[in-house]
């Protein structure tokens, strides 16, 4: 791998910039590997790098059914943050902050990481004294975490619908500063030409369609692109999880597929320089802006479960709504593009990242709506798993069999009942 | 937006109903074992293709109703009262299975 550096673009720019090399190779597959991981998306990319990097597992193979960045790693608002509670979530969403604040220099590609805090409004009292709550908890357990009151919240963004005519008046805002945004592709594509250069093959255009068993251990795998054995398999295929887990035979999962949709406007000149969040009665509503000047937002999934990656009309016209309730200056921007992505919704919110019941297989899964900014703690922990054979500490409690202990990590309080977990 | 053939109020937009979730669950009796009602509670198909599913239709009628819809294409090839006895009922007073009346106009 050609290091990127100024000398480099120097150096090249002498010959047109012409002479740089593929960004990762396109190998065709070999018959074995040490490992596979099915699903090319960023957890399974992440997966892969940390396999190599960490563990020194470099005879490995990603397997993604489409290309690089087509599934929900390009399907998201490229949100960071590690405003977590619950004691589990709060120290593996804050890893994964932390890889992030250094992850460009690791993989030596430009993420685009900004800082720029997350900002999330409150409106009652009793709004406040919960956010205080959860952001008293993350300091003590040594994140950052402000609260801003009504005449910061106005100096730091200006354009909010402060009016008395409000629905939903601002009271102020919780706010994690070392929160932000980061290129969802540039992460995928970062992963990708990190993990090429340690030898790992990524493989696109490669469907898994067969798990070849012995007992309980896979043997092998059948693809698109011919039988491929391994010693360990990985699934990071979120979305699609339940459909791999019966072709490799294994029943029922705690998780139900629905969509999320996501938008981006035309580009705008700066207008707002943090992630913004709005979230009362029966609105749901994050944005931030692109540093092309795109407003990137979304909003709730589409209330039903589905695999159709396209999004349903109703949520649109919720998001608006919410969009003109908080930043009333949107009214006549346009839509540029909007898309859908297929959420593994989990039974209390919470991810897996666990053992199976088939011993050499593991599992990575149930993201829910908060994928993107897991990816790179989840990569560090999977691998972790795959190499070791057991779950790190911090994500022991992310297993199948949470459910029968009674240990539901509910974020929400939603209950049992996966549309809920938003 | 999906077009849902509610069985007493006719075709109506999705978003006058919730969705409730799988209709293929049975709940154990009270007294079953944990390892029964973790698996009901917990534990989903999740089916890419065509699944069961309740749905209230909430501003309308307010009845609960079981759709049978292809959860990839979200073609649906029925809906029927969710209740046995007002299913039966309807299906007396109209002298007709409501599967047989699910064609969008």
């Amino acid at each position: 791998m050609k290091r990127y550096s100024a000398w480099n673009v120097f150096r090249n720019g002498l010959s047109d910039q012409k002479k740089w090399d593929r960004v990762w190779r396109d190998p065709d597959p070999k018959k074995s590997y040490d490992v596979v991981i099915i699903g090319g998306g960023l957890h399974g990319l992440a997966t892969a790098y940390y396999l190599a990097k960490n563990h020194g597992i470099k005879k490995v193979a990603v397997l993604e059914k489409g290309w690089l960045g087509g599934g929900n790693a390009g399907r998201n608002t490229t949100i960071v943050r590690s405003n977590y509670m619950m004691p589990d979530n709060r120290r593996f969403y804050e890893h994964s902050l932390k890889l992030w604040e250094n992850l460009s220099h690791d993989l030596n590609f430009n993420v685009m990481f900004s800082q720029r805090s997350h900002v999330s409004l409150f409106h009652s009292p009793a709004a406040r004294d919960a956010a205080a709550r959860r952001y008293n908890t993350m300091r003590v357990m040594n994140s950052d975490g402000e609260l801003w009151d009504l005449n910061r919240l106005k100096r730091e963004v200006p354009h909010l619908n402060y009016g008395p005519d409000a629905r939903f008046p601002i009271l102020g805002a919780a706010v994690q500063p070392r929160a932000g945004t980061a290129r969802h592709d540039a992460v995928a594509w970062g992963y990708a030409r990190a993990a090429d250069s340690y030898g790992v093959d990524i493989l696109q255009n490669c469907e898994a369609t067969g798990v070849t068993r012995a007992g309980n251990q896979v043997v092998s795998i059948e693809t698109s692109r011919g039988l491929i054995s391994t010693k360990k398999l990985g699934f990071a295929v979120a979305g699609n999880t339940s459909r791999l887990w019966r072709i490799a035979g294994l029943g029922r999962l705690p998780i139900e597929s629905h969509k999320l949709q996501a938008f981006v406007s035309e580009p705008l000149k700066p207008l707002l320089d943090q992630v913004l969040a709005f979230g009362v009665g029966g609105a749901h509503f994050y944005i931030s802006q692109s540093d092309k000047g795109g407003m990137v937002f979304g909003g709730d999934i589409d209330w039903y479960k589905s695999y159709a990656q396209r999004g349903n009309l109703p949520i649109v016209q919720d998001v608006a709504e919410c969009a003109m309730s908080i930043l009333p200056c949107l009214g006549r921007v346009r839509l540029l593009r909007h898309w859908a992505g297929i959420m593994d919704m989990s039974m209390d919110g919470s991810p897996f990242i666990c053992k199976t019941p088939l011993s050499n297989l593991y599992l990575n899964a149930g993201w829910n709506y908060g994928g993107f900014k897991a990816s790179p703690a989840s990569g560090w922990f999977f691998a972790d798993l795959i190499a070791n054979d057991q779950p790190d500490p911090i994500i022991a409690n992310y297993d199948l069999d949470r459910f029968s202990r009674g240990y539901n990590i509910d974020e929400r309080g939603a209950g049992p009942d996966p549309k809920l977990h938003g | 937006m999906i077009r849902i053939n509610c069985p007493f109020c006719g075709f109506r937009d999705h978003s006058e109903f919730t969705y409730g979730g799988d209709a293929s669950i049975v709940f154990p009796d009270l007294d079953a074992s944990s390892e029964a009602w973790i698996d009901a509670v917990f534990h989903r198909d999740n089916i890419d293709g065509v699944q069961r599913e309740t749905w209230h239709h909430v501003h309308g009628c307010r009845m609960w109703v079981v759709v049978t819809r292809d959860t990839v294409t979200h073609e649906i090839s029925a809906v029927e009262p969710a209740h046995q006895g007002i299913k039966l009922v309807l299906e007396a007073m109209t002298g007709l299975s409501s599967s047989d009346e699910d064609q969008q106009p």
